[in-house]
């Protein structure tokens, strides 16, 4: 009976194992806390302010007040209204560049390392080629041949540039776990290659899928940002990068108007960091070895 | 009746496949229905090979595989899944047999759900309780588990179980006991018996010459990608003419025989050579008794 009853607490165990050291693991608990809570704000924060961020609604460089929380520009911005439409759009750029990576490093990398061959070794030569492409490079002058650019294009254009690691990782990951037996008993079933990639060999790496899609989303915003850094941004929309843009074009630092760009630095900051840092929480939850225990 | 007529397999290994590996070189040999055939050989003497072929796990790049006198090699998704009710396979590993993160039972789970969409769950679960039986596992203490919770004979019996649930006519059994320790190896061995007075014929892939000799009617000794002797085991065993069966038969150790008493030295082999070439033909010394020529 008390054989019985551990046998049946460690099933329920290890279904909800990671979900529990993931709750007590500071970092994580930390990480995400901070990037849900700057999310909360871009979501929800636009609808109580202003729809058009850059109206000049009140006095020129006027520091931080009751009034205007983050103070105002040079040519009387509310830099708090900035804010917050920019955190949204950086969320946004991080959540569709990270998607569109994912999906397509994914079926690059399930395909190849599926399908093995001269399938796998084409798909290869191509992921290779878009590794060692100046991303960078491109994305300039990519960018500046589209005369308006919004977030959705630029998401797209960092999303095409930033899967090539993905579909490697992925690759090598699927490489192993195809030649499991239970993959061939799968096909002994009478299973379909796509049914099997789903339900035999991807929930095997959940837990590696999860923290590429942490990094992606970090790495995009950080690539969003860059780009709106030199100028490249979203002609149409405010995003952290281009306050930052704007601050360094209108020497805010010479100028001591210190709140117009220490904010949206310091989300940039505080986003693709905490994300790093959940992505290290993750990595002790999922990996038993590492935990501090 | 499963028949193997002139199959010859060979991989495409180095950048774009440029060179070719030869795993297996003009086999043939059949199956009846009630009988276990024993493919036996060194490691990469090609046997597992013809077991994957067999179960169209890879493809033959020469010869033909028939199925009650139908060719079988590279068909459609359709057919193959037709054929899979027929024929199906037993792995060597049982852990690796069983996706880790899942319960064990999902292997049942997945045979109803390609084969019997539309079995309603009360009769599939009377269905799964027979087969379970017939390999002599009670399902009460082994459905719902985690592959980690049983072991090694348990989930080999319950692989043979959901091959049982399809209308198998061959079943292809690769090494499938030599990762279960010796006291689960012979329940295993005296089911594939079992399942062989029902008319099943068996696919009995070996390195091990005293498991071919138990369970075995015939038996096919392989080396370097090609058959060197075959017959009935009796025969084959009993007088080995092929100086690689020869020195197999001398190397299985014997229990009443120490290694200090005589330390059998093996006799000198031809080393491996081109394998893209035929294999030395067979010819017939006796009744049921194949071997291949030999310097």
């Amino acid at each position: 009976m008390s054989a019985d009853l551990v046998l049946q607490t460690e099933i329920v165990g290890k279904r909800n194992e990671h979900l529990y050291f993931a709750l007590r693991n500071r970092k994580v608990v930390i990480g995400s806390s901070i990037v849900l809570a700057l999310l909360l704000l871009g979501v929800v924060g636009p609808f109580f302010l202003s729809s058009t961020p850059n109206e000049y609604v009140g006095p020129k460089s006027a520091a931080p007040s009751g009034d205007y929380w983050f103070g105002t520009t040079y040519f009387g911005q509310d830099v708090f209204a900035q804010f917050v439409h920019g955190l949204r759009s950086s969320y946004l750029v991080g959540a569709l560049g990270g998607a569109i990576a994912f999906v397509i490093g994914l079926s690059v990398g399930f395909t190849a390392g599926y399908r093995g061959g001269l399938v796998d070794e084409f798909l290869n030569m191509i992921t290779n080629v878009v590794l060692v492409l100046p991303a960078l490079a491109v994305l300039i002058v990519i960018s500046s041949y589209l005369e308006v650019r919004g977030v959705v294009s630029q998401a797209v254009i960092i999303g095409l540039f930033s899967w090539p690691w993905v579909a490697k990782a992925v690759r090598s990951q699927t490489f192993t776990l195809r030649n499991r037996d239970y993959v061939d008993l799968a096909r002994l079933t009478g299973k379909r290659a796509p049914q099997i990639i789903v339900r035999e060999v991807m929930p095997n790496m959940a837990s590696y899928l999860l923290m590429a899609i942490i990094l992606l989303f970090g790495g995009a915003i950080l690539f969003a940002a860059m780009l709106d850094f030199i100028g490249l941004g979203p002609t149409n929309a405010v995003s952290l990068g281009t306050m930052m843009q704007q601050s360094m074009a209108w020497s805010a630092l010479h100028l001591g108007l210190w709140w117009w760009f220490v904010p949206p630095g310091l989300a940039i900051t505080a986003i693709v960091g905490s994300l790093y840092i959940t992505n290290v929480g993750l990595d002790e939850v999922f990996n038993p070895k590492l935990r501090e225990m | 009746m499963l028949e193997l007529e002139h199959v010859w397999k060979s991989y495409r290994i180095g950048a774009l496949g440029s060179k070719r590996l030869t795993a297996v070189r003009d086999v043939s040999f059949q199956i009846a229905p009630g009988e276990v055939l024993s493919v036996v050989g060194e490691s990469g003497s090609g046997k597992t090979t013809i077991g994957k072929m067999v179960l169209q796990l890879a493809s033959v790049t020469r010869g033909t595989i028939r199925l009650d006198g139908a060719d079988v090699t590279a068909r459609g998704h359709r057919e193959r899944k037709a054929y899979y009710r027929r024929v199906q396979g037993v792995f060597q590993d049982p852990f690796s047999s069983y996706n880790p993160i899942f319960k064990a039972d999902r292997v049942l789970e997945t045979v109803r759900e390609s084969y019997f969409p539309r079995t309603g769950r009360g009769e599939w679960n009377e269905k799964v309780e027979n087969s379970l039986q017939a390999v002599r596992l009670d399902p009460g203490s082994v459905l719902g588990k985690y592959p980690h919770q049983l072991s090694g004979g348990q989930l080999q019996r319950m692989l043979i179980a959901r091959a049982l649930l399809l209308d198998i006519e061959v079943l292809v059994a690769d090494e499938i006991i030599s990762m279960l320790d010796a006291s689960t190896r012979i329940d295993v061995l005296n089911l594939l018996g079992e399942l062989k007075e029902r008319g099943l014929g068996v696919l009995f892939i070996t390195h091990d010459l005293s498991l071919a000799n138990y369970i075995s009617e015939r038996v096919v000794i392989m080396r370097h990608g090609a058959v060197v002797e075959t017959g009935a085991t009796g025969t084959v065993f009993g007088d080995p003419r092929h100086p690689y069966s020869r020195n197999l038969l001398a190397s299985v150790p014997q229990l009443h025989r120490k290694w200090s008493d005589d330390p059998a030295t093996p006799q000198e082999l031809e080393p491996d050579g081109d394998r893209s070439v035929d294999p030395p033909p067979l010819t017939r010394v006796g009744e049921q008794h194949w071997v291949a020529a030999h310097p």
